[in-house]
């Protein structure tokens, strides 16, 4: 950690265009040391162009972009050895094998991590000497997050790191990331999973069009703290549901009519999701209605806007 | 979760070990060096078509044109037969395929699959990429020249030059026509768009220059504007160059100039070489055109 400037990354005003294609448009962004941020949006919303403009592979055509007190473009000496990178799309190496590769890849860096333990904070122990191109999806996503992680890097860049990752891996992967938060690594990545940016980020960005359109951590992004909550329970067997902005109210109300325990009681804020689709102007949360029976006592929710196409573009 | 995540977890948040200092140039490059000489046999396919072609070619050629037939007999009384004759065309052919076609074509599709935009998201100096081509074309090259010369010796009973002077005038010869070699296939790699059209956009030169070069025919039997077309390519000048190492004196008069013409060689492939540079520095790219 030599750095001193106050931030890992700090970009302002960054724009940048393909033809008629503004990827990216007047976006700022500020990541401090040691912060996990997820950026969460559509397809072709410019996650991957900012984050290739972080990395320096990209030119910009406006705007200043500092990483780990450098312009990316123009990088300085040693600032590689400080950064990891795991691309969205990476091919190629077919012909080596896992452990050739993470211990060639080592050589790299001037304080790498021990191959073996990579190798097995990655899951792949099993894999060790069969070659890159007989690996399954997942498992060479995992070889490219283990190449990404090898060098220790101060800054990590994972862009949708997860995709085609079992259930199971993904879990795993997730405590991977926390472990290497939880030592001070600087993680910049980008999802489609929202659990995944709710479990891993300590803050999430969401970008539409080139543009970052809220960024808070994923209890407050887009005022899910104070939105309103669902409470469900049970009354001699038939579910209830209520939409209220004072859940604790409610609650408390419930349980001096139940004389304490209030049967079959939840509490649900907004999921990520809800937040999410509503911000990038697609309001898609179920109407509680939906899931309360009849005869419940039930505030109608206002169905501010429900005309989603019900047929959404997914990856 | 299970308990690979546990030992996962305790693993990565150890402090990496101890040593930050910065590995050396040349100690990437040499271990770049093993490991695309490792794949470069672990490809079939760069194994027959350019490690073993100019061997099993020269097998071919002097079992076709076998049977006591020699080139330049009446000229030169006595001529050579067909394999000596051949054995420095083969020589020289394989010099461009381990470096020329090797590089352009692998190279090609390392930046189409994306190979080298990851090895430039790492610290690994430029430097010692190329180095490393550099080092697995010499090794794969010199390996290839060997079982040539060795398979021309006991199999076809080639005589091999025996004196210093020719052995010194090879090792220029080969380095010269390697190095050009290397820098054009580096240069010629941005040509192909992708991976798919890589191999044709490269063996369709390749196997013209080879054609009007003197590798496959007599040199002197081609038509003299075709003879003047090969002229300004390097691989005409690399098999002149590998016929005065490898043919016998008497039969220097047979060339179309009359002479082994080492200085125009020299001069020719020096100037590829330094071209094959300056192109390479002003366009080698490290992603796909219109990545970034
Ligand atoms: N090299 C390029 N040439 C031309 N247009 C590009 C290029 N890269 C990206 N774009 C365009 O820029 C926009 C943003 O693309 P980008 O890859 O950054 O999106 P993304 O948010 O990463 O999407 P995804 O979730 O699908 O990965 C898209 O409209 C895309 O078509
Ligand atoms: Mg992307």
């Amino acid at each position: 950690m030599i750095t001193t400037t106050s931030q890992a990354v700090r970009v302002r005003g960054l724009r940048k265009a393909y033809g008629d294609v503004t990827a990216v448009d007047a976006l700022d962004l500020d990541v401090d040391h040691g912060e996990v941020v997820a950026l969460l949006g559509p397809n072709g919303a410019g996650k991957t162009t900012t984050v290739e403009i972080l990395e320096g592979y990209r030119h910009r055509d406006s705007g200043e972009v500092g990483v780990l007190g450098a312009d990316p473009g123009r990088p300085e000496p040693g600032w590689r050895d400080r950064i990891g990178i795991v691309l969205q799309t990476s091919g190629g190496l077919d012909e080596l094998t896992v452990d050739e590769l993470v211990r060639h890849f080592r050589v790299y860096y001037p304080a790498p991590r021990d191959p073996d333990e990579v190798i097995a904070a990655v899951g792949l122990e099993s894999k060790r000497r069969a070659r890159a191109r007989h690996l399954s999806g997942g498992q060479r996503r995992r070889l490219d997050v283990a190449l990404g992680i090898l060098g220790s890097p101060d800054l990590l860049f994972l862009d949708e790191p997860t995709t085609g990752f079992d259930p199971e891996a993904r879990r795993e992967f997730w405590s991977l990331i926390s472990s290497l938060a939880d030592g001070g690594t600087t993680i910049i990545l980008t999802t489609h999973y929202l659990d995944e940016a709710e479990q891993l980020a300590d803050r999430v960005g969401i970008i539409t069009a080139g543009h970052i359109l809220a960024m808070d951590s994923p209890a407050r992004i887009g005022g899910r703290d104070r939105d309103d909550v669902v409470v469900r329970w049970l009354d001699e067997g038939e579910p209830h549901s209520a939409t209220t902005d004072r859940p604790t109210a409610l609650v408390t109300d419930l349980a001096a009519r139940f004389g304490g325990e209030v049967p079959g009681l939840s509490v649900d804020r907004p999921t990520l999701e809800d937040v999410y689709l509503r911000l990038i102007g697609h309001d898609t949360r179920p109407d509680t209605q939906h899931d309360t029976g009849t005869g419940g006592h039930v505030d109608e929710r206002p169905d501010d806007r429900s005309d989603g196409p019900t047929l959404e573009a997914t990856r | 979760m299970s308990r690979t995540t546990a030992s996962a977890h305790e693993r990565s948040t150890a402090t990496p070990s101890p040593d930050r200092t910065k590995p050396s140039t040349l100690r990437i490059a040499v271990a770049r060096t093993i490991l695309e000489t490792r794949i470069y046999f672990r490809e079939r396919d760069s194994v027959v078509f350019s490690f073993l072609f100019p061997v099993v070619l020269l097998g071919l050629f002097a079992t076709v044109f076998g049977g006591g037939e020699t080139v330049f007999g009446e000229a030169t009384g006595g001529g050579v037969d067909f394999a000596r004759y051949f054995l420095p065309g083969m020589v020289a052919a394989g010099i461009m395929l381990v470096s020329f076609q090797t590089l352009a074509i692998g190279i090609a599709v390392e930046r189409d699959e994306g190979t080298l935009k990851r090895l430039r998201g790492t610290p690994m100096p430029p430097a010692a990429y190329f180095l490393g081509k550099v080092g697995m074309v010499l090794l794969t090259g010199l390996a290839q020249v060997a079982l040539l010369l060795a398979v021309a010796a006991v199999a076809f009973d080639v005589p091999l030059p025996g004196d210093a002077g020719s052995w010194l005038r090879f090792a220029w010869v080969y380095l010269l026509g390697t190095a050009a070699g290397t820098v054009l296939g580096l240069a010629y790699s941005s040509v192909p768009s992708s991976a798919r059209s890589a191999s044709a956009v490269v063996l369709a030169p390749v196997l013209i220059l080879q054609f009007i070069s003197g590798v496959f025919f007599v040199f002197n039997d081609l038509p003299s504007w075709l003879q003047n077309v090969a002229s300004v390519f390097p691989l005409k000048w690399l098999a002149q160059g590998m016929r005065s190492v490898f043919l016998p004196d008497r039969l220097e008069p047979m060339e179309v100039s009359g002479s082994w013409q080492l200085a125009p060689t020299a001069l020719i492939l020096s100037v590829w070489l330094v071209a094959g540079l300056l192109l390479c520095a002003r366009t080698f790219r490290w992603g796909r055109k219109g990545d970034s």
